[in-house]
């Protein structure tokens, strides 16, 4: 078990959903810990897909909080596992009244995907360790609710407001 | 807040069967007290809701957290039901905020000041944190530092 003291929150890298942006711009960098169930971050993601940034996303799921939002996260990895974890995340928060498993593999179906794998994926030790090391590193960092942005700033992460962010890059 | 350093108060909370847990029980096991504002209040939840999440992460240092309020037994118990949260609820009902003053955790509008204590097997405070306002939300990692310290 990995320690949970304070550490800043890890710099983006290949390894994370990221989405938006351009190549060679200087789009800016956000970073949203963020889980499926939770209404906030649903109307904060329609917010952030307004705006000319990259998003990175990382799960953030709370157990007695939202019950479903573990086995959503799981969808949206496994979906990932074939390369279709941004249209997961689309679906997922498109309709967050239908998380239960049958509605995760209508969705699945909806995608295209090999069923039998996203079943096989979406409980594979691989996607728990995945969802539980963004869990881990947004504890680290101090998040404490969902959602919680903070923007790559000169190497950094900064914690950043979306109506704020949204004054500042004049969207919203 | 009580600070670092300091042993603590003798106490008497009450458990959600109703029995005592005194001072007397913080001996031999590193105890964590959260002293939240109220039962069902959002930050409250949430906060609960985000340790119970890495309770296990807590046991693996040794550690035990209570929850401390001065809501009644069955405020706390319906509140721990309702997030189906198993960390321990400790009530500091009656006198009212009696603890909570010992610890100096009492804020004057009549409620715990959300403040966590770190007390280790010897009943002394190794660590102890008042959030700025009642609507701050301490994250785990402040106590997993003290805990790690």
């Amino acid at each position: 078990m990995s320690e949970l003291g304070s550490a800043p929150v890890p710099e983006p890298d290949d390894g994370d959903h990221r989405r938006g942006g351009w190549p060679g711009s200087d789009s800016p960098i956000v970073i949203a810990y963020a889980d499926f169930e939770c209404p906030y971050c649903a109307a904060q993601e329609q917010r952030l897909r307004e705006l000319a940034i990259e998003v990175v996303f990382r799960h953030f799921p709370v157990r007695s909080s939202h019950p479903r939002a573990w086995p959503a996260a799981g969808a949206a990895e496994a979906a990932g596992c074939e390369g279709r974890f941004w249209e997961m995340h689309d679906l997922l928060f498109g309709d967050q009244a239908r998380l239960e498993d049958p509605h995760l593999w209508a969705r699945a179906q909806t995608l295209g995907l090999d069923l039998e794998r996203f079943d096989a994926d979406r409980r594979s030790d691989e996607v728990r360790d995945r969802i539980t090391r963004d869990f881990r590193s947004g504890v680290r960092a101090g998040v404490v609710t969902t959602p919680t942005l903070f923007a790559w700033v000169d190497g950094r992460p900064e914690p950043v407001d979306l109506t704020e962010l949204e004054r500042r890059l004049g969207g919203g | 807040m009580i600070p670092a350093g300091s042993s603590a108060p003798e106490f008497t909370l009450k458990r959600g069967d109703g029995s005592d847990f005194t001072s007397a029980d913080l001996e031999g096991q590193t105890t964590v007290l959260v002293f939240y504002p109220f039962a069902f209040s959002p930050v409250c939840t949430d906060q609960l809701n985000l340790y119970e999440e890495v309770l296990e992460d807590f046991r693996a240092k040794g550690a035990t957290l209570y929850g401390v309020s001065c809501d009644a037994t069955y405020s706390q118990t319906a509140f721990a039901e309702k997030l189906g949260v198993t960390i321990e609820q400790l009530s500091d009902f009656e006198p009212k905020g009696a603890v909570c003053r010992a610890f100096d955790a009492y804020h004057e509008g009549g409620f715990a000041q959300r403040a966590l204590a770190v007390i280790g097997p010897d009943k002394v405070v190794r660590w102890s944190y008042q959030a700025p306002s009642p609507g701050d939300l301490p994250g785990a990692n402040l106590i997993f530092d003290a805990l790690e310290s």
